[in-house]
């Protein structure tokens, strides 16, 4: 259970050809000040166009890696290689999405779902026809004055979502985007989450705590141990999405698959 | 800061800032700032004279006297504020008017009503220092999680446990900032107090050094209370830290 | 509460305005009877001290007096309000302004600096810019402090999120940092103004006598207690409204839904 992903066999489906990852983590290790080791030769590749999830236990180390991702965090040691060349710090073609949100309180949705375009100069009027569209996407439309304060938790997140699309990146990193919002409502995202990027062609990393959902939104599921956090397998539950989301989560192989899952992580929860 | 790859404590800026009054004192670049060093030798001098002692035996008293009352009251005045509505509205009002005025207007009044003694000065140390005690008092305590009064009660704590075992410590973080603040704005007062009524203490002595330009004496009279204020300000804000962790868990 | 009170009536009673009405109408009659017993031949009636109010409102007692009490005082926030802010600011964004002012600040606001008052007259003589000075050197440490604090406590979330989105230097100062910050800057301007009007009433007690202090140490000096307390009364008064406006204005402006923190 301890494959890396270089000599792995892929289960579910084949590997993706030979086509270079969108991104590839390299041997990345990670300590952090009072000689805590938080990551250790963490490795994997998130194939072009492809959703891939990190699920693993508290602490395992999960958000750190999806900072040194996004170029929050300099490792201590190791590599990350976008399109083949190394991540120096935050970029353009990578967009960041918050699990608390993120929302500047003091602007209105607008203004936060423009915020990304702003940073990067767009004259005004160009960046909010931009957001304006995304909070359209969004299901928002009629709340573009409001204020977060004003919104649900819900709602929030779609602003944040909203921020990350507008700025058009290819690579979409998603830190626990739905632990903070209703379970009803969850559900519904994460439906919305794959509608949305069915169109684009946009390659999605996605920390979550929960194995159903990233069974049920994952092409590629990258389980991590913690202590310090590894990689314990990278596994690709492809199952079937034809017929409607409620059959999809009642699917012998669904349902499967979150199994084996979870019988992994408890191992390495039992050790 | 860092020299030479060294990080230095914040705390040495101050040395620095000593250097430069150095300078500026034997530049004589300001008559009233003698340099550093002279003003260092005029301290044991100051400490060792008889009216410093004095002074420093009548400030203490009217401090110590002072606080302790603002202490009992403040604290529990806040706390009641806090737990009955009522009185936190009848009181609320009062107790914010004052905390924001400039008192110092006042000590007039108390001179021509309690005369040049040390009455007057620990009923200056009080009006000073109450009100924000009392203020953050009522904060601390209002701020108490209802599910730790719920709790205790279900568990049949009595009246008096669940003061002393669960608002206590709820509201300390807020209490000791209280009583910092009050500890600086009570030695304020002593201070202002002695200033306007001139004849005793501290405010007398400083008095005395500015006119007879012994600027030596006067700074090290200053660097002494100064220290002093904020040696006690620091010691509550140790405590403070000690509550810390768990001041934003509750 | 007993059945035959209506719920009107206890409503309306427990009514926080009520409240704050039936509070003062208590202090005031207890003021007069204390005036009245008298507790002290210094201590006059609230009838007697409001009297005396009016009449140096009508004859320009009060006019003249606050002429010269205000603007030393406006002068000296303004200056300190957009120095200081600025210094705080400068000492929050910069580790070595920070290594260098932060702890001649702390020791400042914990400090007696009413101590160095009279040695201002030395300087700046009697006139305006020694109570420039005095109103300058008590509210400066607050103001400078809360800046500095507004500052250095921008959530960390709302950093990242805006380094993730390659905000530049400062882009971030100016759209994040700032805005987080004016609750806790515009909280220590209101806090330095309280402080001013003490800085301006002592430079007028001890080193100037011009002014509301004036009033009150030349009343005092003549035992006019009526004419003492009013002129006392007026500035506490002053103060207040002046302090509780601009924290009603705080208020409105930085609604707390919309900080940061």
């Amino acid at each position: 259970m301890t494959d890396t992903p270089r000599n792995q066999q892929q289960e579910g489906e084949l590997a993706t050809g030979r086509e270079e990852p969108a991104v590839r983590v390299v041997d990345v290790t990670m300590d952090f000040a009072g000689g805590v080791r938080a990551l250790e030769d963490v490795s994997f590749a998130l194939p072009k166009g492809e959703l891939t999830s990190i699920i693993g236990p508290s602490g395992c180390g999960k958000t750190t890696t999806l900072k040194i991702i996004a170029g929050l965090i300099q490792p201590t040691s190791g590599d990350v290689l976008v399109d083949g060349s190394s991540v120096m710090g935050p970029g353009p073609e990578r967009a960041m999405v918050f699990q608390d949100f993120a929302l500047m309180p003091w602007a209105t949705v607008l203004r936060n779902a423009a915020f990304g375009l702003e940073l990067r100069g767009v004259p005004r009027r160009e960046r909010e026809a931009t957001a304006r569209e995304y909070i359209a996407k969004m299901n928002l439309t009629g709340f573009e004055d409001s204020y977060p304060h004003q919104l649900s938790g819900g709602m929030r997140q779609r602003v944040g979502l909203a921020r990350a699309l507008a700025v058009d990146a290819d690579i979409l990193l998603m830190d626990e985007p739905f632990a903070s919002v209703d379970e009803q409502i969850r559900r519904k995202f994460q439906e919305d989450l794959l509608e949305l990027l069915s169109g684009e062609n946009k390659t999605v990393i996605f920390v979550t705590h929960s194995i159903e959902e990233a069974v049920y939104v994952s092409d590629q599921v990258v389980i991590m141990s913690r202590g310090p956090g590894r990689v314990s397998n990278v596994v690709r539950p492809g199952i079937d999405r034809e017929g409607g989301s409620d059959q999809i989560r009642r699917s012998p192989e669904y349902l499967d698959w979150v199994e084996r899952i979870w019988v992994e992580l408890r191992d390495y929860l039992e050790q | 800061m860092t020299l030479g790859g060294y990080k230095i404590p914040i705390a040495f800026s101050l040395l620095v800032w000593c250097l430069v009054w150095e300078v500026v004192g034997r530049l004589g670049l300001i008559s009233l700032i003698p340099p550093f060093t002279e003003v260092l030798g005029a301290m044991p001098e100051v400490m060792g004279s008889a009216s410093f002692v004095e002074a420093a035996a009548i400030t203490f008293q009217a401090y110590g006297i002072g606080m302790a009352l603002s202490l009992t009251i403040g604290i529990g005045l806040g706390i009641l504020m806090g737990r009955v509505r009522a009185i936190g509205e009848l009181m609320g009002m009062w107790v914010n008017i004052f905390e924001s005025s400039p008192l110092t207007a006042v000590v007039p009044a108390l001179i021509a009503l309690l005369g040049f003694g040390l009455s007057t000065m620990i009923v200056t140390v009080f009006v000073f220092s109450v009100w924000v005690i009392a203020l953050d008092a009522q904060v601390g305590v209002e701020r108490v999680n209802p599910s730790l009064v719920e709790m205790s009660r279900s568990f049949g704590a009595s009246k008096r446990d669940l003061y002393v075992k669960i608002l206590f410590f709820a509201a300390l973080p807020e209490l000791l900032a209280g009583i910092r603040l009050g500890l600086i704005r009570g030695l304020k007062g002593v201070i202002i107090g002695q200033l306007l009524i001139a004849v005793v203490g501290m405010g007398y002595l400083f008095e005395l050094y500015s006119r007879s330009f012994l600027m030596a004496e006067f700074w090290a009279l200053l660097i002494v209370v100064f220290a002093s204020a904020f040696l006690a300000s620091e010691a509550v804000a140790y405590f403070e830290r000690k509550v810390s962790y768990y001041a934003t868990a509750r | 509460m007993p059945s035959f009170v209506p719920v009107r009536v206890v409503r309306a009673v427990t009514d926080p305005r009520t409240l704050r009405v039936l509070s003062v109408l208590v202090v005031l009659a207890l003021w007069e009877w204390a005036g009245r017993v008298p507790i002290s031949p210094a201590f006059p009636s609230f009838s007697q001290t409001m009297a005396a109010f009016g009449e140096m409102l009508v004859d320009g007692t009060f006019l003249d007096a606050y002429s010269e009490t205000i603007p030393p005082l406006v002068v000296g926030v303004l200056l300190t309000g957009l120095g200081g802010v600025l210094a705080g600011i400068v000492m929050g964004l910069s580790p070595r302004a920070e290594w260098f002012g932060l702890p001649v600040f702390i020791v400042l606001q914990a400090s007696p600096s009413a101590a160095i008052v009279p040695l201002i007259t030395f300087v700046y003589g009697i006139g305006f810019a020694a109570k420039v000075f005095a109103v300058v050197l008590l509210s400066a440490p607050v103001i400078v402090l809360n800046s500095y604090r507004g500052i250095t406590n921008t959530p960390r979330s709302l950093l990242e999120m805006s380094d993730a989105f390659l905000a530049n230097r400062w882009q971030r100062i100016w759209k994040i940092v700032l805005p987080a910050g004016s609750g806790l800057i515009f909280a220590g301007l209101r806090l330095g103004l309280a402080q001013g009007f003490t800085g301006a009433v002592l430079a007028e007690l001890i080193i100037t006598p011009t002014g509301v202090g004036d009033l009150i140490t030349f009343y005092r000096a003549q035992s006019a207690y009526p004419y003492m307390f009013a002129a006392i009364l007026s500035i506490i008064l002053f103060a207040s409204i002046s302090v509780t406006l601009l924290q009603r204005l705080e208020q409105r402006i930085f609604r707390p839904e919309m900080r940061a923190t």
